[in-house]
């Protein structure tokens, strides 16, 4: 069995994402799309780029439900991909990979797994 | 392959009836392996759907057209010979011999030979620009000529002509003719009065009407150059097609010497044999009751009849009901039953309202109890219902002009609607689909939409008269199985964008959280949260970013930009009317150069920025702000650009100072926004060198002042505006622009341009006009208010967000390291500029 240890970066103030909307951070050299859906408290991390033709985009996509499954639809070509698994909704073939997040003291943390 | 047991069918003729046969005759029959069918056809191609011919113009390609793909005559063991006709029968051998010299011996031969252009013998009548409108080779003969041809006409003003007529409108032609013999149009159809108010509305979509005209010849050497008539008088044009009747294809069966009419036809018994116990002769040439039916509805019956009888079931022809709607002109007609009989063999109701363009007439039978038929022109939305009231011989209410006016005041009558009408009445009579089918298909099997329906028992895949009454149908059921759905926005919204508005309207919300917790219910998505955006901003046109309004933006609005390949965006500047001061021009190059970015003239008569980083976007329009320019919202459903040509300053044909009225437009509507974009031009004459006719609202110059036409359209689906008002002055064409946008943002289904909206649109450009110019609603003035409040409150919403810190924020790509860019983003040069790097798959 393996273990990933978990290592936590601090991203950006909880202002810096506006409500029920994302945002971009930079994270270790990696581009982290971060979404506070603040309708029901929740925080998620994804990549910002979008498998389909490779653009850093999803932290500007909408974010929204499909029969309660919280989701982000990617700007340019509207797929979208649920913020749990990653998993693309509208096309089997395309995954992203998330990540988890803390926030302590107004401050998002984005964990990535080393 | 042939068993001593199979049967032999030949249909000669593969057109919508023999194709239809096959159908029939295998869904019929007990085992497929029954019968060996051979189809002869002469045209290239296998049957396509010939009622809906003129759609070829609309762009619907051949193959759109087919009726079954080559796949489906494989599939179903019909062994198919196209462009290849049968030229001789042999009758003792019973053998059929094609053109190529194929011999297919046969136990049973269908004639489904249809019929031919019938074309008078005009002197002149073979020259060149001379056509008939039957097939797609027709149509794309016409096609072709047409291209350079400027006046048409059509020698015939019956059904079929005047579709060829408004064909002709439609390729653009500048004048389209109708020429027809009889003292009135549709003569089979409709009487003098109904004819008079058609004419009036087809003039006003352009068509110039001659009637009581006999043709003397068509002139011109090689090449026509007009129609001389009778009276003496002549009509220059470059192109005829000659719609004057039907001639029945019999020249084949008349060789075999078998019995035909002396003016054409198969002659047929009720059964649909011919002279000849082995051959029958079914659709468009076969003469039973002593006519020919040159519908499609009559000729699917014959088809089956013939397939019951192959399969051992008895059944006879019976007279056929002729019934008819003209489509596609953008003028309703219908005439069903008996359209002509008179007092005192019956009782005649008539409402003719000549300035509205209506004319409508029932019959009813002396007792007044039954409907024996009647005409509708220019509002024929009662045809369906009144057709089956005639034909199922209900009994009328007790005041019957409420049949064509509606009832007035109280409850609605009782007996109305489709859901009283008989189990067995026929709903689609192409494919004989009786109400109780449709209803057990919504009942038991839960279908409930029209494409189910098609695939479940055919309905609708005819002439699609029956599509509203299908509608109707499974709404009705729907409805009283407590099942009706609407037309509603998505899972987190239960109410359609219309109700929506009205809900958001008198309850003043103004942000997207307020909407989704007072009327809807889960977290939106990205269908709701831009269609609400589109509608608060409709309505209250306030800062698009404010408040909780920019997450719920599509991301283009977003950004106030469109986000293009690579991730970068785009920036265009309102070049008002597409006229520009030098200083400008240079303000542009000045910035473009500054921050690296691709330049090109668009169609819409400005300048596109290309290849903005997004945290550059508030720094270049504060430049741009700064020397007097504003957001072109090219990345909004909004106001694009109103186009102008030059006019009367400089243009020495102008008649009308189309720049300055351009400018003038531009400046009113700029920011506003719509179910989606709106595009508009000024031209200062005729020439319409500004494209006014394609555009979502659009004005020529007459001399006398504008003529305003609205919902064109170009794009994939081009199409012309239409005429709304003439020689008005700028003042009344505004208000009726203004109470025209309104009514469109009022009313329309998200993201459909104002040229779907209209073809959606029950009653059509008719009842537009009545709500716009006429005022029918009574909500002018409203809309007018409407309008006047979002013009006043107008802002740059560029202006704003370069102004206002907390939303330039949101411009920047990494929200932890506001100053570095997406390093992802990459270009490649570019004829002495740059263009995006090509997609990586
Ligand atoms: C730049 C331009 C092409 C050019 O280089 O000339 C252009 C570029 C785009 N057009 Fe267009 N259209 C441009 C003139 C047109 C025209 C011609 C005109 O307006 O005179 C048409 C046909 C006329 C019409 O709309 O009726 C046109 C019909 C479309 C359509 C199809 C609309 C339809 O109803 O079928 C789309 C797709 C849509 O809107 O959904 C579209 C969409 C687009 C988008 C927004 C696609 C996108 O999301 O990236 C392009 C954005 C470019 C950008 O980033 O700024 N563009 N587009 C033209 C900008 C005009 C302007 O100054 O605003
Ligand atoms: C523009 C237009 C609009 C119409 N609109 C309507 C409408 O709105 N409603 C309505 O009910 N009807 C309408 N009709 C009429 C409808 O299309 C006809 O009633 C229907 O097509 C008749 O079918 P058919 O199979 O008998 O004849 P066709 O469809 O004409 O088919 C006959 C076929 O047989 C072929 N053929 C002839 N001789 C031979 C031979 N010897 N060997 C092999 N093949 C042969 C012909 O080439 C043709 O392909 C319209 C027709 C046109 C042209
Ligand atoms: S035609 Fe297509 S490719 Fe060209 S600008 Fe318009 S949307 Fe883009
Ligand atoms: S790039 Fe994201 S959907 Fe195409």
């Amino acid at each position: 069995m393996l273990t990933l240890s978990i290592t936590w970066h601090m991203a950006c103030h909880t202002n810096d994402i506006p409500a029920d909307g994302g945002a971009c951070a930079l994270i270790n050299g990696r581009q982290i799309a971060i979404f506070h859906f603040a309708r029901r408290g929740e925080w998620y991390a994804t990549d910002n780029q979008c498998p389909h033709r490779q653009q850093m985009a999803l932290s500007r996509g909408m974010t929204g439900s499909h029969q309660g499954e919280p989701k982000v639809a990617c700007p340019f070509h509207k797929k979208t991909f649920s913020l749990r698994t990653g998993q693309c909704l509208t096309d089997d073939e395309y995954q992203i990979r998330t990540y988890p997040v803390r926030v302590e003291n107004d401050q998002v943390f984005v964990g990535i797994a080393e | 392959m042939k068993t001593q047991t199979q049967t032999r069918i030949v249909v000669v003729g593969n057109g919508m009836v023999g194709y239809k046969f096959c159908e029939k005759l295998l869904a019929k029959a007990q085992n497929k392996a029954d019968f060996r069918i051979t189809v002869f056809g002469e045209e290239p191609r296998a049957a396509y759907d010939r009622v809906h011919l003129s759609a070829f113009f609309a762009g619907k390609s051949a193959d759109d057209l087919l009726l079954a793909d080559a796949d489906w005559y494989v599939a179903e063991g019909i062994e198919l010979y196209l462009g290849d006709p049968v030229v001789n029968i042999n009758r003792e051998t019973k053998t059929v011999y094609s053109h190529h010299g194929i011999a297919v011996p046969y136990d049973y031969l269908i004639l489904a030979t249809g019929s031919a252009a019938f074309v008078p013998p005009i002197p002149g009548v073979e020259k060149d620009g001379v056509f008939v409108y039957r097939t797609i080779e027709d149509l794309e003969l016409i096609q072709s000529y047409a291209r350079t041809a400027r006046k048409g006409a059509v020698l015939g003003g019956g059904l079929l002509g005047l579709e060829a007529a408004k064909a002709l409108l439609d390729l653009g032609l500048d004048e389209a003719h109708v020429v027809e013999f009889a003292p009135r149009l549709m003569p089979r159809q409709i009487d003098d009065a109904g004819s008079a108010i058609l004419q009036q509305q087809l003039s006003s979509l352009g068509l110039s009407i001659h009637l009581s005209k006999s043709t003397r010849q068509i002139s011109g050497d090689a090449t026509m150059d007009g129609i001389d008539f009778t009276d003496g008088s002549r009509l220059d044009v470059d192109m005829l097609i000659i719609s004057a009747g039907i001639r029945p294809r019999d020249e084949l069966a008349k060789r075999a010497g078998l019995d035909t009419h002396p003016r054409g036809g198969i002659l047929v018994n009720d059964q649909l044999r011919t002279t000849d116990a082995a051959i029958f002769a079914i659709g468009e040439c076969a003469l039973v009751h002593n006519m020919i039916y040159g519908l499609v509805a009559p000729g699917y019956d014959m088809a089956d009849v013939v397939a019951s009888q192959l399969t051992g079931e008895l059944k006879q022809f019976r007279p056929f009901d002729m019934s008819t709607k003209l489509k596609l002109i953008g003028v309703d007609v219908a005439s069903f039953g008996d359209p002509f009989v008179a007092e005192p063999t019956c009782r005649t109701i008539i409402y003719d309202n000549k300035a509205k363009g209506i004319y409508k007439r029932v019959n009813l039978s002396p007792d007044g109890k039954e409907l024996l038929g009647g005409i509708l022109v220019g509002d024929a939305e009662q045809y369906n219902m009144l057709l089956q009231t005639c034909k199922n011989k209900t009994v009328l209410p007790p005041d019957p002009e409420d049949l064509i006016l509606g009832s007035r005041g109280g409850e609605e009558a009782a007996g109305a609607g489709v859901l009283s009408l008989p189990d067995d009445a026929l709903i689609c009579s192409c494919e004989a689909v009786t109400k109780g089918m449709i209803c057990q298909q919504v009942k038991e099997h839960g279908c409930t939409t029209v494409d189910g329906m098609k695939k479940a028992n055919k309905a609708c895949t005819g002439c699609g008269g029956c599509t509203p009454m299908v509608k109707d149908l499974i709404q009705g059921v729907m409805k009283e199985q407590g099942l009706y759905v609407r037309n509603t926005i998505c899972e987190h919204f239960d109410f359609s964008r219309q109700e929506l508005f009205d809900l958001v309207k008198i309850n003043k919300l103004r942000t997207y959280g307020d909407v989704l917790n007072q009327f809807g219910h889960g977290d939106g998505c990205e269908v709701c949260k831009p269609l609400v955006a589109s509608v608060l901003a409709s309505l209250w046109n306030e800062n698009i970013l404010e408040q909780d309004r920019a997450p719920v933006q599509d991301s283009n609005d977003r950004y106030l930009a469109n986000i293009q390949k690579g991730g970068t965006y785009s920036v265009v500047p309102r070049i008002p009317g597409g006229e520009i001061t030098p200083e400008k021009l240079i303000v542009i190059g000045q910035v473009a150069q500054k921050y690296g970015l691709y330049t090109k003239i668009t169609g819409g008569q400005r300048i596109d920025l290309f290849g903005a980083h997004v945290g550059d976007l508030p720094a270049i329009w504060e430049e741009l702000i700064r020397a007097g320019f504003e957001s072109g919202h090219a990345y909004g459903k909004a106001l694009r650009t109103v186009k102008s040509c030059v006019g009367s300053t400089w243009c020495r044909f102008g008649v009308q100072d189309s720049v300055t009225f351009a400018i003038e437009v531009e400046e009113r509507y700029k920011g506003l926004r719509a179910p989606h974009k709106l595009k508009s031009a000024v031209s200062g004459c005729i020439r319409e060198c500004a494209e006014a006719q394609s555009k979502d609202f659009g004005i020529i110059a007459t001399d006398k002042g504008w003529n305003l036409y609205v919902c064109g359209n170009g794009g994939s689906k081009p199409q012309h505006a239409r005429l709304l008002a003439t020689d008005v002055d700028k003042e009344t064409c505004l208000r009726l622009i203004d109470r025209f946008l309104m009514f469109y943002i009022k009313t329309a289904d998200p993201l459909t341009r104002t040229a779907t909206w209209l073809n959606k649109l029950e009653g059509g450009m008719t009842y537009l006009k009545a709500v716009i110019v006429d005022d029918v609603l009574g909500i002018a003035a409203d809309l007018e208010a409407g309008m006047q409040e979002l013009v006043n409150n107008y802002r740059c919403e560029w202006k704003d967000v370069v102004e206002t810190p907390e939303l330039r924020k949101r411009f920047t790509h990494f929200v932890n390291q506001p100053d570095v860019k997406d390093p992802s983003i990459a270009f490649t040069p570019l004829r002495s500029q740059k263009r995006a790097q090509e997609w990586t798959i």
